[in-house]
């Protein structure tokens, strides 16, 4: 039973604090503050990238000057000042690195006291990683290991010097620079992330995970991440990230893309844990995130599951182009919200191709005088016969000073098109904590109790490591929510 | 005296409720609460637990040796007073044995003691799962989720013998239950009498108090305990109704 991550897990909760906002005092080598053609004509010399690379950047970068901020989202925060911001910023380093023995120690601490071994002989079998800090890939784990299965998993950078084919064929193909304002501002200063191939038949024998870190101030994170999966192909592959206290926001905007062919199985977790901000709503990262996934064979299948606890605001939506027949896209999120977090996160399932299927499950927790809002859309396309859709969203309100919000659109232009939809808003009885309190248990750990419970259906979802992890974090969040 | 309430007063939302009530409870013994609905039963019961919203106005409820009015539920509760629910609480999503893990091990940080070593949480839950009949099905599902009536008191008596409480209140533990799984229940309260605790059964009727046998019966009306006894006046009451006390009371 020490092995359940559903047990025994809360009453190692003790501390309430973000225990990740800690600096690491490293080297930093900085681009100048500011976003113009030079900043990213810099970035790309910085890469040593090929022309087609800083061509793409190019477009991209003309496109997002054409475009302004979106107002849609039920969130409210002061004007981003994108020329103040660092575009680039990467620890020093002197050369290549080809052994563990040569990343910097600090580095190399940084990621221990984050609980992340870039050691794969102290590894827990099972996860490679790769460990991305502000703008670069520090290391990637266990790629030997994996080569021999055909699979590439590198950062993006070192995908685009040795894998330029693979690159070039799917980068833009899921999410185009051309998709949203941070989709462009991401596709003109990106600057690393991860990249993941997955051969013909091959199922991934590893987790794999990349773990992003903020560590240098004023700066923002730009990371991009491609996953591809040949036909019939497996891999589940998970996200985490933090960031350092600071009293000044900082931005963070991403694109995940993934690719599923015939057959092909990706599942992607993400625990996002960015600094949410003090009590009083100071601070904290900004996260403008664009997340989608392509079914494009037959009978593929993508699914999210995400556990939202960090950022002061999250702007996420993670989503699935259901293109090949028979192909099925999975929506699960827990998006916790305390203090003034503000979160308007869901998903898109788009069907396009016959018998399609499409899951969401969204838990939304409030409390504090947060405000969480589920915003979705399932959409049916002409040709989408038969397709299916099931959506539940439910929301936890702790307090009376908090907000949940359910934004359903449901679009559906097949007439055999079956969609359901659930929403419940609920909130911790009093009769629930006294009950706990009775058994000896305090208000703060029955809250956790109650909470982990009621995301249960999500949490299940996640790989064990990040379930044990996910459920710290959704008590430490709601720590001091009531009282 | 391992309880001893002086001249309690509680109100709820500013209604008295509880008027003026004194009970003395030693070790090894079962008192009966007895009485007409909404007499203050239950509301004893919470006074004694430490749910909030119950203020207590005035007197004194002295457990072991110490004035507990101002004294924490959780607090209570890890000092080995439990309650068996007239109405248990569901709990989606979390299981029985994780909650059940939770407060025992709640209990342990309260003395001092280490988290409790899996195996031997196991074997415990194993044991007292036989003095209820519970079903290992039950365990695994989330705590009073989809549980009958007959299971949900069970399951009280279950957390009970779990947590090995000194003072145990029944709050209509009888209540809703058919005659097979009364005497299930009254044997697990029996199984957990010992000369170190005591039991305090809020019933209405005296069928349960033939299967768990009190020391003492005490009659509760208007917020006040009117008249105690020996066993013998739970029989009476049965016979003769609330009635005649009540006169008794007001002449």
């Amino acid at each position: 039973m020490d092995n359940n991550p559903n047990n025994n897990i809360l009453e190692e909760v003790t501390t309430g604090e973000y225990k990740y906002g800690f600096y690491t005092d490293i080297e930093t080598e900085m681009a100048v503050p500011g976003l113009t053609e030079d900043t990213i004509r810099f970035i790309s010399a910085k890469k040593e990238e090929p022309d087609w690379m800083l061509e793409f950047r190019l477009k991209a970068f003309r496109h997002w000057l054409t475009l302004s901020e979106p107002e849609w989202a039920h969130i409210q925060y002061p004007p981003v000042s994108y020329q103040d911001i660092i575009y680039y910023a990467a620890p020093k380093k002197k050369k290549e690195l080809s052994s563990l023995d040569e990343v910097d120690p600090e580095l190399l601490e940084t990621f221990n006291k984050l609980g992340i071994s870039l050691d794969e002989q102290k590894r827990l079998s099972g996860v490679a990683v790769d460990a991305v800090i502000d703008s670069v890939s520090v290391k990637t784990t266990f790629q030997d290991t994996l080569a021999k299965h055909g699979i590439i998993f590198c950062s993006f950078s070192e995908a685009v010097r040795n894998h330029p084919e693979l690159v070039r064929k799917h980068m833009g193909s899921v999410v185009p620079y051309t998709d949203n304002f941070f989709a462009a501002l991401n596709s003109a200063v990106f600057s690393d992330g991860s990249f993941c191939y997955i051969p013909k038949g091959v199922r991934c024998p590893l987790e794999l995970s990349t773990y992003f870190r903020i560590n240098a101030a004023n700066t923002g994170q730009f990371e991009r991440t491609l996953i591809v999966a040949e036909e019939s192909s497996y891999v589940s592959y998970m996200e985490g990230c933090t960031a350092p206290m600071r009293d000044e926001n900082q931005l963070h905007a991403a694109i995940v893309e993934i690719v599923a062919m015939d057959h092909a199985e990706v599942k992607y977790s993400t625990v996002q844990n960015w600094y949410p901000g003090d009590k009083e709503g100071k601070g904290g990262v900004y996260n403008f995130v664009t997340k989608r996934g392509l079914c494009k064979g037959r009978s593929s299948k993508i699914a999210w599951t995400q556990v939202e606890t960090g950022s002061s605001i999250t702007w996420k939506y993670p989503s699935c182009v259901l293109l090949g027949d028979n192909s099925v896209g999975e929506f699960y999120s827990v998006a916790v919200t305390n203090n003034f977090q503000q979160a308007d996160t869901g998903t898109k399932m788009i069907h396009i191709g016959k018998n399609t299927r499409s899951t969401i499950i969204s838990k939304g927790i409030s409390a504090g005088k947060s405000n969480n809002a589920y915003r979705g859309l399932v959409k049916i396309l002409p040709g989408a016969t038969n397709a299916r859709n099931f959506s539940q969203c439910d929301s936890l309100l702790l307090g009376d000073r908090c907000g949940a919000h359910t934004f359903p659109y449901i679009e559906a232009r097949n007439e055999s098109s079956i969609i359901e939809h659930e929403a419940t808003t609920s909130k911790i009885s009093e009769d629930q904590l006294f009950y706990c309190n009775q058994r000896g248990i305090d208000t703060e750990k029955a809250i956790g109790l109650i909470v982990n419970g009621y995301a249960r259906e999500v949490l299940n979802k996640l790989p064990m490591e990040f379930a044990v992890e996910a459920q710290k974090l959704l008590s430490i969040t709601l720590e001091g929510s009531v009282g | 005296m391992l309880l001893n309430i002086k001249n309690l007063h509680v109100a709820i939302n500013g209604k008295e409720i509880i008027k003026g009530l004194n009970l003395g409870v030693n070790k090894g013994e079962v008192h009966a609460i007895m009485g007409p609905n909404g007499t203050g039963k239950s509301t004893l019961a919470a006074a004694i637990t430490g749910r909030e919203g119950y203020d207590i106005t005035q007197g004194e409820i002295w457990y072991k040796g110490k004035n507990i009015v101002e004294m924490p539920a959780e607090e209570r509760a890890n000092e080995g007073i439990f309650l068996s629910f007239q109405y248990p609480v569901e709990i989606p999503g979390v299981s029985m044995t994780n909650f059940m893990r939770t407060a025992i091990n709640a209990q342990r940080e309260y003395r001092g003691q280490a988290p409790i070593q899996a195996g031997d949480f196991l074997r415990m839950m194993e044991e007292k799962k036989k003095l209820v009949d519970i079903h290992e099905k039950l365990t695994n599902r989330s705590v009073n989720e989809g549980f009958s009536g007959g299971e949900k008191k069970k399951n009280e008596i279950f957390q009970m013998a779990m947590l090995e409480p000194t003072l145990a209140i029944l709050d209509e533990t009888d209540s809703g239950l058919d005659i097979d799984a009364l005497k299930v229940v009254a044997r697990g309260v029996n199984q957990l009498r010992t000369s170190e605790n005591a039991f305090v059964v809020i019933t209405h009727y005296q069928r349960l108090l033939e299967l768990i046998v009190p020391d003492f019966v005490h009659v509760l009306f208007d917020g006040k305990i009117i008249k105690s006894g020996g066993r013998n006046l739970a029989l009476e009451l049965e016979e003769k109704g609330y009635e005649w006390i009540k006169q008794e009371h007001l002449v």
